[in-house]
């Protein structure tokens, strides 16, 4: 593994989106951030610009509207760059699944490394999700 | 040649890794402040060696040129006045008449990059940014030349950084006269306006416009970038050492002094920090030209009296 790879494991940051969720993956997100979990021990920021981000952090059931915006934001993503599903919603479109505005999953759009589960995932799930992402690009 | 290696060693490798300490410093404190465990010791440099091998995106409306260039203009003004620090506090001989202006002149370019990097990224939020801190760098340069102007006095109207350092080794340092005290406090509040940190933190308001001038920034501009600020969070208490506090001597017992002062300063900049909330801009300004010049002019007219 060289360098680059290694140094961007140690100190991803975060570009949180949200494409239409309900807001209680985004709120569990958050709480990952507070004195009980603490992420910033492993050197996870959250970026408030999409061009500092190293991961790209995606909730909510791909509506018509965001999808045109997810795209750009993907595109805009300086490389190399990871893409995290969180919930049911970005993984399968939960209960949305039958719905005319959500036509296909995250995954058919764009690229994702890893899926994490739930309605909404317990921060715990969350960081367990990150631990396996690093595993994997190693 | 000598100049070559003071430029290369003291003026950025070792300025570098004293001020990615110190920037680790400070975000170990405020994880502790918020009850939290804080990143490892290593993080602000690998921060900077994972955005080295990002890729660098350049906007469409950018102009080119100048938003690659804006961070290696910063970066090298810091690079200077950190050697003309060192050289000044190894051998109080070996600076030269003036070199007090030059050094303040040199740390407004960093500011001016990025105002410069700001305008030149062609985003809204990035420019409101730049607006912001063009804005604050005319606020608080007033009262930090007018304190500046307190140790010239002290040492005897000479504008040499080596007198300014003799006559403290002689005489004392300056922040033990009252005059020193008000000056010293006015300077540590316009170090804090010029590391943009909490409550003059106005330009980058990282929950109100992003990142502001930095927003378009990605890759190595954007390590660039965060080498200058880390190498400012040294140069800047350094810079206030050699003014107030006698500055750091190499000497024995004096050494260990010198690294103490300096972390105070550090560790006093990231209390304020975390214990304050961000101003709006009308009010940092009227703070700086309101109380902080009167408080400057104060300590000048005291010093002229010999307090």
């Amino acid at each position: 593994m060289n360098l680059k790879l290694k140094a961007l494991l140690k100190s991803p940051w975060v570009f949180h989106l949200s494409t239409g969720s309900c807001n209680n993956c985004d709120i569990e997100i958050l709480d990952c951030l507070t004195p009980r979990f603490d992420i910033e021990r492993f050197g996870i920021l959250l970026a408030g610009s999409i061009k500092h981000a190293d991961v790209l952090l995606i909730t909510g059931s791909c509506n018509r509207q965001s999808v045109v915006r997810m795209k750009r934001l993907y595109e805009q993503v300086p490389k190399p760059c990871l893409v995290v599903a969180v919930g049911e919603c970005a993984l399968s479109r939960g209960m949305f699944i039958h719905s005319y505005n959500c036509p296909v999953p995250l995954d058919k759009i764009i690229p994702v490394d890893v899926y994490i589960p739930g309605c909404p995932p317990k921060p715990e799930a969350i960081i367990a999700g990150v631990v396996k992402l690093i595993g994997k690009v190693k | 040649m000598a100049y070559v290696i003071y430029l290369i060693f003291y003026g950025f490798l070792l300025t570098a890794a004293i001020g990615l300490l110190a920037s680790w410093i400070d975000r170990k404190v405020t994880a502790r402040v918020q009850y939290r465990v804080g990143p490892p010791i290593l993080q602000p440099l690998i921060d900077i060696v994972k955005l080295l091998g990002k890729e660098t995106l350049v906007p469409r409306g950018a102009s080119k040129i100048i938003f690659l260039t804006a961070p290696l203009v910063g970066l090298t003004s810091v690079m200077l006045v950190s050697t003309l620090l060192w050289v000044n506090n190894i051998d109080y001989g070996r600076g030269f008449l003036g070199d007090l202006i030059v050094v303040l002149y040199l740390l407004t370019i960093p500011s001016m990059s990025i105002i410069m990097g700001g305008f030149a990224s062609g985003n809204p939020l990035a420019s409101l940014g730049a607006s912001r801190e063009m804005k604050l760098v005319l606020s608080y340069e007033l009262p930090f030349v007018l304190v500046a102007f307190v140790s010239v006095i002290k040492a005897g109207f000479s504008i040499r950084l080596g007198d300014i350092l003799m006559s403290q080794a002689q005489n004392g340092v300056v922040v033990g006269s009252w005059s020193g005290i008000l000056a010293l406090i006015v300077a540590i509040m316009s170090v804090q306006a010029k590391l943009a940190l909490v409550p003059f933190d106005i330009p980058e308001a990282e929950t109100e416009i992003v990142s502001g001038p930095l927003i378009e920034y990605s890759g190595s501009g954007l390590a660039a970038y965060r080498l200058m600020k880390n190498m400012l969070l040294f140069t800047l208490p350094f810079f206030l050492m050699v003014l107030f506090m006698g500055g750091l001597r190499l000497d024995g017992v004096h050494f260990l002094y010198g690294v103490l002062k300096y972390i105070g300063l550090v560790a006093l900049i990231t209390v304020i920090r975390n214990t304050n909330p961000r101003v709006r801009i009308d009010q940092a300004v009227r703070f700086f030209w309101g109380p902080m010049t009167i408080i400057a002019i104060l300590a000048v007219l005291l010093a002229f009296m010999g307090l």
